[in-house]
């Protein structure tokens, strides 16, 4: 009896100890997700097509940070114009396409949706190519206030049309499919009518890169990055109980359908917002939420913002690649994010023991 | 904690599910609902925990409508153990009975929180499960869980959907000797739909017969699990016996 009753008290400390050392596990797992951010970062500073040793382009930075001596006009033109503020794009890009990912993911109980499902992204990339078609010239707040738009007004519509069915999740997505389809074929129908660099632009914007990025743009960006994958993360837990239907998540007290509709409203602005700058990226969305699942697990308040720092480390050792692999000229990232990852998710997908979804 | 149901009704567009319905739990009572399918046993214990919203009607705890109580207040004082659980993503264990901390937790997990949690998996006998994953278990240790996730809300009122008609004999009588546990030793009332009389006659205090959306009989199992009833409501013979507990059990013989 009495050893009996030992043994249940020593499992017991075991299951509270095995649950803080997996949750440190986790936080730790995080921490090194950031530092290798970092340190990427650190390195992509130095790297590019002019000629720019690693010295001077860390003392480029260095000097724009600390009172110190002047480093060349081009260190500094091209550390501080062109390559921070593309790292900073490509870190922010990744991060909110990561969130988003796990929060759609999440809150539609669904592990094939992407940002894109709900037809995002081919909302954007509509009404980029309109405002292309219109004469907009390539780069301009025109081309990104059209596609953030766009973006929207493709959640809003996919959202009223679930609405009419009761809102069910499976509505919702077949709405967001049949809307993608809907706008690739407008988009086509666009490229069909418009002149030769009009085609080129739009086809430009498809296959999405980061080479717009500059300094005004990210200070809108960043803010509004990090409030929503706050206000996102707020979200964790209802998120978590979703996951094991609706009915349990009521009677855990989550009003459902307000919780779906936020995040999907937050998760729908963090991606127009990011893509409608920077063009279709594919891929992050969906896979940075996997990736984390195989090294965090499934608890949201790890899972989204391990999401976002691997979101934004595949997208920078992408967009490093791409500027770097064939100087002077540029792959577009969306192409190497692909060939990056995919051989990586397939890798680990068959290696795993574990179904990480159903 | 008391329950009470008065004058309930619901219905999924248009058509009605549930009728009038009146009832009285009281605490550490074991109230079973029986009845044959689509009568409306699931859809009562989902109205009663507001996971449906009835359209008329009110439930009361310790005399408090719970249409006036949030939805995180409601889940303090009544936990729900669905028919079945699927998780679409791998979980621990442990961390899906921390679900049931939701309507405790802000966004840090407390000492207390994690105590709780580890002292339910005890309780529920799965301890040595924690920190294996959701998927990997067998439909028994399933419906632990899903229980232990309902009884680490520290409710008083605990709602089962067909508790045991996944389960095997032995965890069948695990289950309700469990339920049978936290209601003596605790306070809690269970309200179960059943389809196992047996089961129902054995471990209620009172059983309610539903047919046809309404109630059709309430009381202590040997007034209502009688031969004339089970060939009313289910439309079957039934030869009635009394077991050594002085509770009727039900052989089922044919279809009227």
């Amino acid at each position: 009896m009495d050893i009996s009753d030992e043994n249940t008290a020593q499992e017991a400390v075991s299951a509270e100890g095995t649950y803080l050392q997996a949750s440190w596990r986790k936080a730790a797992i995080s921490l090194l997700l950031l530092g290798v951010l970092i340190v990427v970062a650190v390195l992509a500073i130095s790297l590019g097509a002019a000629s720019l040793g690693a010295f001077e382009s860390f003392s480029a930075v260095l000097s724009w940070l600390l009172p110190m001596e002047e480093p060349s006009q081009l260190a500094q033109m091209v550390v501080l114009q062109l390559r921070l503020p593309r790292i900073i794009m490509a870190v922010v890009t990744g991060l909110s396409l990561g969130v988003a990912g796990a929060a759609m993911q999440g809150v539609l109980r669904n592990p094939l949706v992407s940002p894109y499902t709900l037809g995002l992204s081919s909302g954007a990339a509509c009404g980029a190519a309109l405002a292309i078609v219109m004469g907009a010239e390539g780069g301009s707040y025109v081309i990104v206030i059209s596609a953030f738009s766009f973006s929207l007004l493709t959640m809003v519509i996919v959202y009223s049309i679930s609405r009419m069915k009761g809102t069910s999740v499976e509505t919702l997505i077949l709405a967001g499919v049949a809307m993608g389809y809907l706008f690739s074929a407008i988009i086509s129908s666009f490229k069909y009518v418009s002149g030769h660099e009009e085609l080129r632009e739009i086809v430009f914007w498809l296959m999405g890169g980061l080479y717009t990025s500059r300094w005004e743009n990210l200070t809108i960006l960043v803010p509004l990055v990090l409030v929503l994958t706050l206000a996102i993360l707020r979200y964790s837990w209802d998120l978590n109980a979703l996951s094991a239907g609706e009915e349990v998540a009521k009677s855990l007290g989550i009003d459902v359908g307000r919780v779906r509709v936020i995040c999907l409203s937050l998760a729908s602005v963090l991606t127009a917002a990011v893509i409608s700058f920077t063009g279709i990226i594919g891929f992050i969305g969906l896979v940075s939420p996997h990736l984390c699942r195989l090294l965090v697990g499934s608890d949201h308040r790890y899972l989204i913002p391990a999401s976002g720092l691997m979101g934004a480390l595949v997208l920078l050792i992408s967009d490093t690649a791409c500027r770097t692999a064939i100087q002077p000229t540029e792959i577009p990232v969306g192409i190497v994010t692909s060939f990056i990852g995919v051989p990586f998710f397939l890798y680990l997908l068959v290696r795993k023991k574990r179904r990480w979804w159903q | 904690m008391k329950l009470s149901i008065k004058d309930l009704c619901f219905g999924y567009n248009g058509s009605l599910a549930l009728e009038d319905i009146a009832l009285d739990v009281s605490e550490g009572q074991i109230v079973s609902l029986v009845g044959p399918n689509g009568a409306g046993k699931s859809t009562l214990l989902k109205c009663i925990d507001r996971i449906l919203k009835p359209n008329r009607g009110s439930v009361l705890v310790d005399g408090r409508d719970l249409a006036r109580m949030s939805g995180k207040e409601i889940s303090r004082s009544m936990g729900y153990v669905p028919q079945s659980t699927a998780e679409v993503f791998p979980y621990t264990v442990f961390d899906i009975v921390m679900m049931g901390r939701r309507p405790h937790i802000g966004w840090r997990v407390t000492q207390r929180d994690i105590s709780v949690v580890a002292e339910t998996l005890r309780f529920m006998g799965i301890e040595r499960f924690s920190s294996r994953y959701f998927d990997e278990l067998s439909g028994g240790e399933k419906q632990k869980i899903a229980m232990a996730r309902a009884l680490a809300q520290e409710p008083k009122i605990l709602l089962l959907d067909e508790p045991t008609s996944n389960l095997d004999i032995l965890h069948q009588l695990e289950l309700m000797k469990t339920i049978e546990r936290l209601v003596r030793e605790r306070g809690i009332s269970a309200v179960m739909a059943m389809h196992d009389l047996n089961l129902a006659s054995r471990f209620s205090h009172r059983v309610v017969m539903l047919k046809d959306r309404m109630i059709h009989e309430i009381g202590p199992p040997k007034e209502v699990l009688t031969q004339k009833n089970i060939n009313f409501v289910y439309g079957v013979r039934a030869e009635v016996l009394v077991g050594c507990d002085g509770r009727p059990y039900i052989i089922p013989l044919e279809a009227v």
